[in-house]
């Protein structure tokens, strides 16, 4: 009987090229993606799904550790001691997150140190939603309300991914992202119930975070280079424009729930689509920030490699640690 | 000599798409002979689509006496459930 090891094999993959059976396969492979299936990590998969997925999780996981640094900032200055334990709480959520995250993506035979080495040496991205600063309290408010809030968005259809532990993953970060959302929101609704100068502070966050959060589903779709092909193998199942408009669609109303303005000139209802209108996004901005020249690129790259860095004699001692308990254990049996 | 084969404990996925989980253990020499016996056990009425064997051995397992100072701590923090942040009815299904 055939047997694999779990971290000592990659899962069976096959190009065009290198597989004799790949039509085969193929064939089988997209049968199960048509049927609503998972992809299992000892199954055969094409060597493109395969490289697709430790792209995308491995993005989507570096976008989590990287995300804990503007809530970070915040850590020490919460505004009371409830405030700071929900925060500090949530940043050890992104962690665990960021976890779960390269956990799928070692059953796709990576090890997450090669991945934390191409984030760190700028070959893997993360979200470009993170190079932007957090000045002010009201900032954790709106990164829980718009960011987890477009994150959700994203991340429910990825519970349904056809690649069992990445959409294992999702479903334990989506019940956790839920209290995120919340925390946020009503950290806006106290600020927004507050005095002016609260009230001010509430809505010159939201002016700054809606429209980097409405670009966090991506380009739109005329000008999205993987869509179709990540459709066809199950991992994305809606269009970033049709996800956005959805996440339009919910917020607007919590917006003037609260007595603020979303700042789009162009924001209207349209009865006929049952959908909001919005106004045309700056598609430059979102390039330039992604290529590296946004508010935060180099303060977050450098707090990240300086973390991994700094940390490495704490690794290095718990190895020693662990060859040592491991000899004394063998001693003493001897 | 000792006649008894060493422990494997089994995890059946029951069907694609959901975690391995945990089964029972079976005795065996070697893993390929565990996979036998693990099908041969917990599988005769098409309960899995895929085996784990692990050797017991190779598991480590908190200890029962730890149960308070490992998990108590949680129970204090209902701030990491969304049902601790009220909000307007209107956003109820945030």
């Amino acid at each position: 009987m055939a047997y694999v090891t779990l971290t000592e094999s990659e899962p069976p993959t096959g190009s065009e090229d290198s597989d004799p059976d790949f039509e085969a396969h193929h064939e089988e492979f997209l049968r199960l993606i048509d049927d609503d299936e998972r992809i299992e990590p000892t199954d055969w998969m094409p060597e493109r799904y395969r490289s697709t997925l430790i792209r995308q999780i491995a993005q989507h996981a570096h976008s989590e550790i990287i995300g804990m640094q503007p809530e970070g900032a915040w850590l020490t200055r919460a505004p009371s001691l409830r405030r700071k334990a929900i925060l500090t709480a949530k940043v050890q959520d992104e962690a665990g997150h960021g976890l779960y995250l390269y956990g799928a993506a070692e059953t796709l035979g990576i090890d997450r140190a090669e991945l934390l080495d191409r984030l760190h040496t700028g070959r893997q991205k993360y979200s470009s939603i993170f190079n932007y600063p957090t000045p002010t309290w009201a900032d954790i408010g709106a990164i829980g309300w718009l960011v987890d809030g477009a994150a959700i968005m994203n991340q429910v259809p990825l519970c349904r991914c056809s690649f069992g532990p990445y959409a294992r993953a999702m479903i334990r970060i989506c019940k956790e992202e839920s209290f995120h959302q919340r925390q946020g929101y009503q950290i806006m609704l106290t600020l927004a119930e507050g005095s002016d100068e609260q009230r001010r502070m509430a809505q010159d966050a939201l002016d700054r975070w809606w429209w980097p959060s409405i670009m966090m589903f991506g380009p739109s779709d005329a000008a999205s280079i993987h869509s179709s092909q990540n459709m066809r193998w199950g991992i994305k199942r809606f269009s970033n424009d049709e996800l956005r408009q959805r996440f339009i669609d919910a917020t607007v109303p919590q917006a003037e729930l609260i007595g603020l303005t979303i700042p789009d000139p162009d924001l209207r209802w349209n009865a006929e689509r049952g959908s909001y209108d919005y106004g045309q996004i700056d598609w430059d901005e979102f390039n330039r920030v992604i290529a590296g020249d946004g508010p935060c690129n180099a303060e977050r790259m450098e707090r990240r490699v300086g973390a991994h860095s700094e940390g490495a004699w704490v690794r290095e001692a718990a190895i020693a640690h662990a060859a040592k308990q491991t000899a004394r254990t063998a001693e003493e049996a001897a | 000599m000792s006649a008894d084969w060493p422990l494997w404990e089994v995890f059946v996925r029951a069907r694609r798409g959901i975690s391995h989980v945990h089964a029972g253990s079976v005795h065996a020499p070697d893993p390929e002979i565990a996979l036998q016996n693990a099908r041969d056990l917990f599988t005769r009425r098409s309960e899995g689509v895929s085996l784990w064997v692990v050797r017991s051995s190779d598991i480590t397992a908190s200890s029962g006496d730890d149960r308070a100072a490992l998990f108590d701590p949680a129970e204090d923090k209902t701030f990491r459930h969304p049902s601790d942040f009220e909000l307007p009815d209107a956003v109820s299904h945030m």
